[in-house]
């Protein structure tokens, strides 16, 4: 069976593009768009591979991560689909790939202006905590009307002396939109902040587009005494290659039942513990 | 060690898909047919083509096939495929009272203009097991049709068009009109655009037809048993084929491209004075296949969905339509499944310094 190149049919993809090009033009501004089904489940990162599949082209050289690593179930299979439909070479090299599609990470090497960063979202609406209800969250979208979400940090650490938000932690956009950044840990946060690549953000199940063009403010929200913080690590250090400034990933090991601690982001790992370049089209 | 389990996901993947695949048939030497599925399983195959959006019996049967009986899957394989297909155009539309019939029943009135028809149901059967199916075979089954077609006489009149009861009231002012029920000047596509809400009602429609079947029953029941108003009378219900025509590019005429099976349902309930004097409210349900228990849910939902003020989750249009996707529910629900380790560390950093502030604050 012959499928398009990308899967997608031209029109299809062509639609997604345009929905791009809003979303940069309103940064953190999420664009309605018509998702369609992939032969990959809804909530599976569907949203992340209609940006990839529109946007990519004969030429490009695609990372697939999820969680930080090459080799997860998840960015394999991504990988496997995107290489079986568009015949595009692949890599684990950061630098190398001209897209990186990610699940939960950015990765810890810097990204230059001539990549793309493509996230998969499960949930868009970063007011969805404190409002179930998409038409009133579209409305305090549109009026700025932010009040309970600042509210809703307060009473969190009236109640538990820290603000209880893990992952997705709710960002202010060019100082307008609060957004999502999806579940990503807060230690990927200031990434996000005037960065040279441009970030786009696909939710295939709740049919939402958003990005952050390069060189846009992004702030975490905070409170001026209260302020916003990443992960601790405690001063562990990666067991396999030593960094000591990157996301750790918390392991139990069986043999010893000891905390180890590895790098969540396995191809800088690889890099610092081998040195240099690690092998491309895996 | 520990940097093993992260990594070596390619061959274990491929693994796990050679056991699905082996499971499939469960090392069955006799694989089930196509048209097994197609003939044998057809009320499986009307499921999976109304909820995988997609009319086509074959593809349904190998969705079936392929998924081993999961509806769920089979229904994703074909939504699946449908967004390889590019969109022609859209039909003209269709008038159901033209329609090849096998089923028409009315539980409003005795008698019906047009008649009524039982046609094939399981609503009069005993459900009792049928130990005889143990031993069904080619001669059984041969002897089993022969004495079914001789019962049918030779040449017999069917009309080509059964009038629809609803007209009929609504000639007579008893239901309310059609500028009540819909306000859309032109079709909304859900597969083409999201949705946003108040949703138009075409785009109302669309989603609930391609809605899952058990999905869209539990928010009907829970309409009609307490937690709503409503307590619907089936107008109308009607099963058969009807023709779909799309107009010739260039003649001013129309040319049926296809045939489909559909299942309708209008049902009356909640008298409203939307329209000055009291009329009956009508809902409107219907979907590809032969599934009544879908149409007649789809049916309470629309009129559910109208209710002056929204008191319960199935009154509730984006709650409703939110959530009755199959496709959507399943891959959310089942993504779970995906490692989650740095959200969760994540959130476990959050418990950790909250857990040590709060004993602090004891002492």
């Amino acid at each position: 069976m012959k499928f398009n190149f990308a899967f997608l049919d031209e029109n299809t993809k062509k639609e997604i593009r345009r929905k791009i090009l809003k979303a940069i033009a309103i940064p953190g501004h999420q664009i309605p768009f018509g998702s369609r089904e992939l032969p990959i489940a809804r909530g599976w990162g569907t949203g992340g591979i209609q940006i990839t599949l529109s946007i990519i082209g004969k030429e490009d050289i695609l990372k697939v991560i999820d969680q930080g690593s090459d080799d997860s179930v998840n960015a394999v299979n991504i990988k496997k689909f995107v290489e079986k439909v568009a015949g595009v070479k692949t890599t684990t090299d950061t630098k190398k790939a001209t897209i990186i599609q990610t699940r939960h990470r950015i990765p810890e090497e810097k990204l230059r202006n001539d990549q793309i960063l493509v996230f998969q979202v499960p949930l868009p609406e970063p007011l969805r905590i404190i409002e179930p209800s998409e038409r009133e969250t579209r409305r305090m979208h549109a009026e700025a009307d932010y009040s309970s979400m600042w509210l809703y940090l307060y009473e969190s650490i009236v109640k538990f002396k820290e603000i209880t938000i893990g992952a997705s932690y709710p960002v202010m956009v060019n100082k307008r939109y609060i957004m999502s950044p999806s579940p990503i840990p807060r230690w990927d946060i200031p990434k996000l902040n005037n960065a040279e690549c441009l970030y786009l953000f696909g939710a295939g199940r709740e049919k939402r587009i958003y990005a952050i063009p390069p060189w846009t403010t992004v702030e975490p929200i905070e409170f001026e005494d209260f302020k916003f913080r990443v992960e601790d690590f405690a001063g562990n250090v990666c067991h396999e290659c030593g960094s000591k400034d990157t996301f750790l990933n918390e392991i139990i090991d069986e043999a010893s039942g000891k905390r180890i601690w590895l790098c969540s982001d396995t191809s800088y790992c690889k890099k610092v513990k081998y040195g240099g370049e690690i092998e491309a089209n895996t | 060690m520990g940097y093993v389990a992260v990594k070596g996901g390619r061959e274990a993947i491929e693994n796990s898909l050679d056991f699905l695949e082996f499971l499939r048939s469960n090392g069955s030497l006799e694989p089930i047919s196509i048209d097994q599925i197609k003939n044998e399983l057809h009320f499986l195959v009307d499921r999976v083509m109304s909820e995988g959006s997609l009319y086509s019996p074959d593809l349904a049967a190998i969705a079936i096939k392929q998924s081993a009986g999961d509806t769920f899957e089979a229904a994703f394989i074909l939504r699946a495929y449908r967004s390889t297909l590019p969109r022609i155009g859209y039909s003209t539309t269709s008038e159901t009272k033209e329609i090849r019939l096998l089923r028409r029943i009315s539980s409003a009135f005795k008698d019906v203009p047009g008649g009524q028809f039982l046609g094939p149901s399981t609503d009069y059967s005993l459900r009792l097991l049928d130990f005889e199916l143990l031993e069904e075979d080619s001669a059984k089954a041969r002897e089993r049709f022969k004495r079914f077609l001789e019962k049918i006489p030779e040449n017999i009149e069917i009309p080509e068009e059964f009038p629809k009861l609803i007209e009929i009231l609504r000639k007579e002012n008893f239901v309310v009109s059609k500028d009540i029920v819909t306000k859309d000047k032109e079709l909304f596509d859900v597969t083409k655009n999201s949705l946003s809400f108040p949703s138009p009602r075409s785009a109302t429609l669309q989603t609930m037809a391609r809605g899952e079947t058990g999905g869209m029953l539990l928010l009907a029941y829970s309409n009609v048993r307490g937690y709503g108003v409503s307590h619907p009378t089936i107008g109308e219900l009607r099963v058969g084929y009807i023709k779909f025509k799309i107009k010739h590019p260039f003649k001013d005429k129309e040319i049926t491209f296809a045939e489909v099976l559909i299942t309708e349902a209008e049902l009356l309930s909640k008298i409203t004075k939307a329209e000055g004097e009291p009329k009956f409210q009508v809902g409107y349900g219907v979907c590809f296949g032969h599934n009544e228990t879908k149409a007649i849910s789809m049916a309470i939902l629309d009129i559910a969905m109208r209710a002056e003020k929204v008191m319960y989750p199935s009154e509730d249009q984006e709650f409703v339509l939110s959530h009755i996707d199959g496709i959507e529910s399943m891959g959310f629900v089942n993504h779970f499944k995906l490692p989650h380790y740095v959200t969760f560390l994540s959130e476990f950093d959050r418990l950790r310094k909250s857990k040590k502030e709060s004993i602090k604050n004891e002492i």
